[in-house]
């Protein structure tokens, strides 16, 4: 066997912003693997391509790094694996640097870092192709001699840029059996102000820069970051974002719902002779898969303009903007994106959440996301206040109804932010918090790109979170469905099952915040997803919740037998509640811990039970 | 003087980056991101609110900056520069 056959392992390592993905994903195309590293929730990008002598490169995309001495737990990850002591790492055969050819001031430094690891190493000099537009000049050769190590020229979003880099790793031989050679430490010369000094003869040895920044860039910047022009900007884009989501999304949405309904209803059909069977497939797996599926047209959107947003270079803008109004509430400039997608829906939201590097700013962010007023909560807004708050003009201007949702949106902004702040002040650990944020050049997003990094979530979503859901939404199924009335039942069926006997027992904790029996019953399944709730109730009073007309019904029928005070306390509990498995669901794989999924539910529950409490309890002193 | 008392669009040359207590790292990242004795450093722009984070611009680099982090990064005195 000779030396060209062996699989040759590569590490890409680089600066963040230098492209490093990008090229990643010329490299590999759709040949790729996306998990965590074990026990954190660092992403593990894999991939492999043949090269054309026929031996296969294996690649593994680390995180972006600006230093070696790692400030973060991605930057870790990245030096552990370059030093060859990541347990259950393979020690890299060769390692790829990847640097912007037009950032080299801030990027040579980290090659330099890693050159002092003695490893094999290719430096692959990326976007060379606004390089060249923006005049600036660099001599291959001058920088090889002066690092003293290959040096090859890629533009990782042109098809074939990075033809030469293949080359290069084609042409180079596998080391034998890896050794993990001693870093080469320069001790005391090797000081932080040693390293720039290199660079900067480097960069006068070999690059010419006509000007330090693009004329681009600082045009832009001029506008988009203007007090009052840049926050009016970010609320157009923001408001043309929730505009798309919601008119593209819920055509789809019916689309999907429709099909897994018509579908369920035909594989029912099958099972017509087996009545246990035909309930668990319609009522439980059909039922739950298409509440499932209903989120993802909305999560898809989100998360294409998350993307285009966050290639572009526009998000740290926009984190920039907000920086210091998130920062007094215990969060970061960062957080802002994340919330705002969660008043959609709280899984794009949270998923969002992996651009925030702080590991405490980002815990923060995905507990008070469930907070902000998610679009499964309308349906269940809207039945209450049709029925209960009369359509009458407040202070002249206002109508009333108008009033009591905006207040419920508003209770949510306002208890998110107090949630932070109380995080804030909880947690031991108490330095400062770094923003330290690099705003990159404006790019033109790579479909490409997105359309990766699209797929990447949609398969995170529908892999990692439907196991979840399905096994909880069949558990709901079941105690909905057992035991079967008795015989000449008068009552629901729901009303003998577990379900029911739950929710009756549920009555004596929940009777001091006015909930009767019924939402005590329709609690449990709703669990499923908030907008669940509706159709439960329905199910509770007996009537088929189908169509409109149904809501209507049911929206006079609680009017009827509910009090206000009831009706205002769960509004009240609509607005913390954790009454979605999905969220938590994500909440498990994003934090890659259960125990956050407790607290999250756990003060969620708490807060709920605490508002609906006070807002039953003042209601029925009131009226 | 200190970058964050630098004004918008004013330049100057970075003399040291101070730390704010015994191994700082946010004062470490700084220094690694290009903050070192002799580099120019100029105020691009500021955020909307009380002007806080500062947009700096280091080598061919922009980083936001909370005034806090600025504080640590003491500047050359302007005849030095």
């Amino acid at each position: 066997m000779n030396a060209t056959a062996a699989t040759l392992r590569i590490a890409l390592v680089g600066n963040p912003n230098s492209g490093k993905t990008a090229l990643f994903n010329r490299l590999t195309g759709s040949q790729q693997k996306v998990a965590n590293y074990a026990g954190v929730t660092v992403e593990r990008k894999e991939g492999r391509f043949v090269a054309p002598s026929g031996r296969v490169m294996q690649l593994l995309d680390l995180p972006g790094a600006y230093s070696l001495d790692a400030a973060s737990p991605d930057e870790a990850i990245t030096r552990d694996i370059c030093e060859g002591r990541y347990p259950g790492e393979a020690v890299p055969d060769l390692i790829v640097c990847v640097a912007d050819a037009t950032n080299l001031r801030l990027h040579l430094r980290f090659v330099l870092e890693v050159k002092r690891l003695g490893r094999p190493l290719v430096l692959a000099l990326n976007m060379m192709d606004a390089a060249r537009k923006r005049g600036i000049r660099i001599d291959v050769g001058a920088l090889e001699k002066a690092l003293g190590i290959p040096v090859v020229e890629t533009v990782a979003v042109q098809r074939g840029g990075a033809a030469a880099l293949i080359e290069r790793l084609d042409a180079s031989v596998a080391p034998g059996p890896a050794s993990v050679s001693a870093p080469v430490d320069s001790g005391a010369a090797a000081t932080e102000a040693n390293l720039h000094e290199q660079v900067r003869s480097m960069l006068a040895a070999a690059v010419t820069m006509p000007r330090a920044t693009s004329a681009i860039d600082d045009a832009v910047d001029r506008v988009v970051l203007h007090p009052v022009g840049g926050l009016a900007i970010l609320a157009v884009v923001m408001f043309l974002i929730f505009q798309a989501v919601f008119t593209w999304a819920a055509p789809v949405q019916d689309v999907i719902t429709n099909g897994v309904t018509d579908l369920g209803v035909w594989v029912g059909g099958l099972l017509q002779s087996m009545p246990l069977l035909h309930s668990l497939v319609t009522d439980g797996l059909f039922a739950g898969l298409g509440t499932v599926l209903a989120f993802l047209p909305q999560i898809l959107i989100l998360f294409l303009f998350i993307l285009m947003l966050e290639e572009s270079g526009y998000l740290p803008r926009a984190a920039f903007l907000l920086d210091r109004m998130m920062f007094a509430a215990g969060l970061t400039g960062r957080s802002f994106i994340p919330l705002l997608s969660s008043f959609a829906c709280a899984i794009p939201g949270i998923m969002a959440t992996r651009s925030i590097q702080d590991p405490r700013d980002r815990l923060t962010t995905i507990l008070v996301a469930p907070l902000m007023t998610c679009s499964a909560r309308l349906p269940v807004y809207t039945l209450l206040i049709a029925a209960f708050i009369p359509r009458r003009t407040v202070l002249g201007l206002f109508n009333l109804q108008g009033v009591v949702l905006f207040v419920l949106y508003f209770a949510g902004v306002v208890s998110a932010l107090a949630v932070a702040w109380v995080i804030k002040r909880m947690r031991s650990d108490k330095s400062e918090h770094a923003l330290l944020m690099e705003l990159p050049s404006y790019r033109l997003p790579n479909p490409r790109d997105v359309a990766i990094g699209l797929w990447e979530r949609a398969k995170i979503f529908l892999r990692r979170v439907t196991g979840i859901i399905l096994s909880l939404t069949v558990l709901l199924w079941f105690l909905s469905s057992f035991p079967a009335p008795p015989e000449g039942a008068t009552q629901p069926a729901i009303d003998y099952s577990f379900a029911g006997v739950i929710g009756h027992w549920m009555t004596h904790v929940f009777a001091p915040i006015g909930f009767n029996w019924q939402i005590c019953v329709a609690l449990i399944p709703g669990l499923a997803a908030r907008e669940v709730a509706v159709a439960s109730l329905a199910t509770v009073y007996a009537m088929s919740a189908a169509d409109d007309a149904a809501t209507a019904q049911l929206g006079a029928t609680i009017a009827s037998q509910w009090s206000l005070a009831t009706a205002l306390s769960l509004l009240a509990w609509y607005v913390f509640a954790p009454q979605c498995m999905s969220t938590l669901a994500v909440i498990r794989r994003e934090t890659n811990s259960w125990r956050n999924v407790w607290i999250s539910a756990g003060y969620l529950f708490g807060l709920a039970y605490l508002a609906s409490l006070l807002t039953y309890q003042i209601a029925r002193a009131l009226t | 003087m200190r970058l964050s008392e630098l004004k918008k669009g004013a330049s100057a040359v970075v003399r040291e980056v101070e730390d704010a207590h015994a191994a700082d790292p946010i004062a470490r990242r700084l220094r690694e991101l290009g903050f070192v004795s002799g580099e120019p450093v100029r105020v691009v722009a500021s955020g909307p609110i009380g002007g806080d984070p500062l947009l700096v611009q280091i080598g061919y680099t922009r980083f936001a900056l909370r005034r806090a982090e600025a504080e640590r990064v003491l500047l050359m005195a302007e005849d030095a520069a």
